[in-house]
């Protein structure tokens, strides 16, 4: 398998979204590694389904479910993105420089998901084991039924905050306008401080570990049973 | 799914251009919604005394100047009619009401889709592509103007089910979602005297915000009591003869984003409808919050 270093260059005013994803599918058995995507100009599905460590940088404003269920990538977008980014991330990490639409990394599996801006509505739906750092604020219903992994918002958190959640761990730094069914405030511990700083840390998001709180479940609203507290 | 665009201009340059521009945001809202499409243009006021109406017929080789004369000889003065495809513009020397009574007693074939000192409604059911050539869309001039394409969810494919909706003078509403209590509410608003041509639910919010403008309300008000009063799910973009406001409902559930450059001020389902727009990239982008007002006018811009 070869691989090259060169960045190779896409222009979305020229090139289909369908022809550039294919070639980074393509890139997966070989080829270009480092890619710049130009002008992508609000359109969908930029850069989804990517599964190999290609290194992704996009121009501009992306539309939606833009790097879904990524793996291995890195994807970089230095502009906005609308509705369902990074949805159903597997790993590799997907970083937003400004603001991320409804839905953000819903559903996630794994690896990382950084916006340095303010996340709409829903961030983190049903995550599953992704990470989720929000340099802003989080809209309404962030973090519902979220399953696994962490969401961190350095800003505030609208209402309904992980509601119905099960096993996520929450962190805001700024306040939060309500909490959803079964999310209760929780104290930090030494694991906490810790998955929090380190989280942080690897976003590059600036702000004190100390300044946050963390929320969670309150397990009374679905059946957990301790003995199986390895499988969350 | 439906797409909503609305454009406003911020100088007299870019009012030149602002159908063209509304044309390229329409075009990217067709696959959003491809069963019709319909726009509504803030442009060329008629004078005091005067009231403009848009017309359609659903006849093609309606004679329009013919209507035109038999206004006049009623009221003394008519314009030429502008004719657009099916629709008409006709500009009257008489009140909205007498004017408006007048054609629909004598020509209720016709169907009035808008009256008003500066506001023009076209719309049409088909491709939005087709109907952004078949209406001449890139040659008009306004100050402000909403679009709005359509994938029906609720009521028939016609051009009456289509979108804008004008339901008072110079006030149009275009809708992304639906509305679950439209049929007692529509049942309240006819009791109150509004007039409601069909079954859709999107009408019932424009006759809705005309009601409680006409009791007095601001549309920034009539808009908090629609919070109240209109359930369902929606994000609403609704014009004025000043300009035009944005609401979406509580939840969120449906999309919008706005933006505003040093020419315009823009707001539409999806970002892709903006980024067709001169200077996008270097405008100023966000999404509005749900169950937040959002209004611009003259007043807010000078």
């Amino acid at each position: 398998m070869s691989t090259e270093t060169a960045l190779e260059v896409v222009d979305l005013s020229q090139t289909s979204v369908r022809e550039l994803n294919q070639r980074l599918h393509d890139a997966a058995s070989g080829g270009p590694q480092a890619w710049q995507v130009v002008h992508p100009g609000g359109l969908h599905s930029i850069a989804a389904g990517l599964d190999a460590p290609l290194d992704v940088d996009i121009d501009g404003h992306v539309g939606y479910y833009c790097a879904g269920m990524n793996k291995e990538a890195t994807v970089r977008i230095h502009g906005n993105a609308g509705v369902g980014l990074a949805e159903n991330i597997m790993s590799g990490s997907v970083v937003v420089d400004g603001d991320a639409s409804q839905s953000a990394g819903a559903t996630g599996h794994g690896g990382l998901v950084v916006i340095r801006g303010n996340a709409s509505t829903r961030c983190g739906i049903s995550m599953k084991g992704v990470n989720i750092v929000v340099g802003g604020d989080v809209g309404n219903l962030s973090a519902f039924m979220a399953q696994k992994g962490a969401l961190v918002v350095c800003g505030d958190a609208g209402e309904a905050l992980g509601d119905s959640i099960y096993e996520t761990h929450i962190y805001v730094r700024g306040s939060v306008a309500s909490l959803g069914a079964d999310c209760i405030e929780k104290e930090i511990g030494e694991f906490h401080a810790g998955e929090l700083s380190g989280l942080l840390e690897e976003s590059g998001v600036d702000a004190d570990p100390g300044e946050f709180r963390r929320y969670g479940t309150a397990r009374r609203l679905y059946n957990f049973d301790i003995d199986n507290a390895g499988d969350y | 799914m439906c797409g909503i665009a609305g454009l406003f201009s911020k100088t007299s340059d870019f009012e030149a251009e602002l159908g063209d521009h509304m044309a390229d945001m329409l075009i990217q809202m067709a696959d959003r919604g491809p069963d019709s499409a319909g726009v509504a243009f803030y442009r060329n006021p008629v004078p005091e005394g005067w009231t403009k109406l848009t017309l359609f017929s659903p006849d093609d080789d309606e004679d329009w100047g013919a209507l035109s004369d038999s206004l006049a000889a009623r009221f003394g003065a008519a314009a030429d009619p502008e004719v657009r495809a099916t629709h008409a513009v006709i500009a009257v020397e008489a009140g909205a009401d007498e004017a408006a009574a007048w054609v629909i007693a004598n020509r209720p074939d016709l169907r009035l889709m808008s009256a008003g000192r500066s506001i023009e409604i076209y719309k049409e059911k088909g491709s939005p592509l087709d109907f952004v050539e078949r209406f001449g869309l890139r040659e008009i001039s306004a100050s402000h103007g909403l679009g709005h394409t359509r994938m029906a969810t609720e009521s028939f494919v016609t051009t009456e089910h289509s979108h804008p909706f004008s339901s008072g003078l110079d006030i149009c509403l275009v809708h992304n979602g639906s509305l679950s209590n439209h049929n007692r509410l529509r049942e309240v608003l006819r009791r109150e005297g509004l007039t409601i041509q069909t079954d859709n639910d999107s009408e019932v919010a424009s006759a809705y915000l005309t009601w409680k403008m006409s009791e007095g309300l601001g549309l920034e008000d009539a808009l908090k009591a629609a919070i109240e009063d209109l359930d369902g799910f929606y994000t609403f973009a609704v014009g004025t003869a000043d300009g035009f406001a944005v609401l979406r409902d509580p939840i969120g559930c449906k999309p919008a984003v706005m933006s505003e450059s040093e020419d315009w001020v823009a707001m539409a389902s999806e970002y892709r409808a903006i980024a067709v727009l001169p200077g996008a990239e270097e405008a100023r982008v966000w999404e509005p919050s749900p169950g937040q007002i959002y209004v611009w006018d003259k007043a807010a811009i000078a």
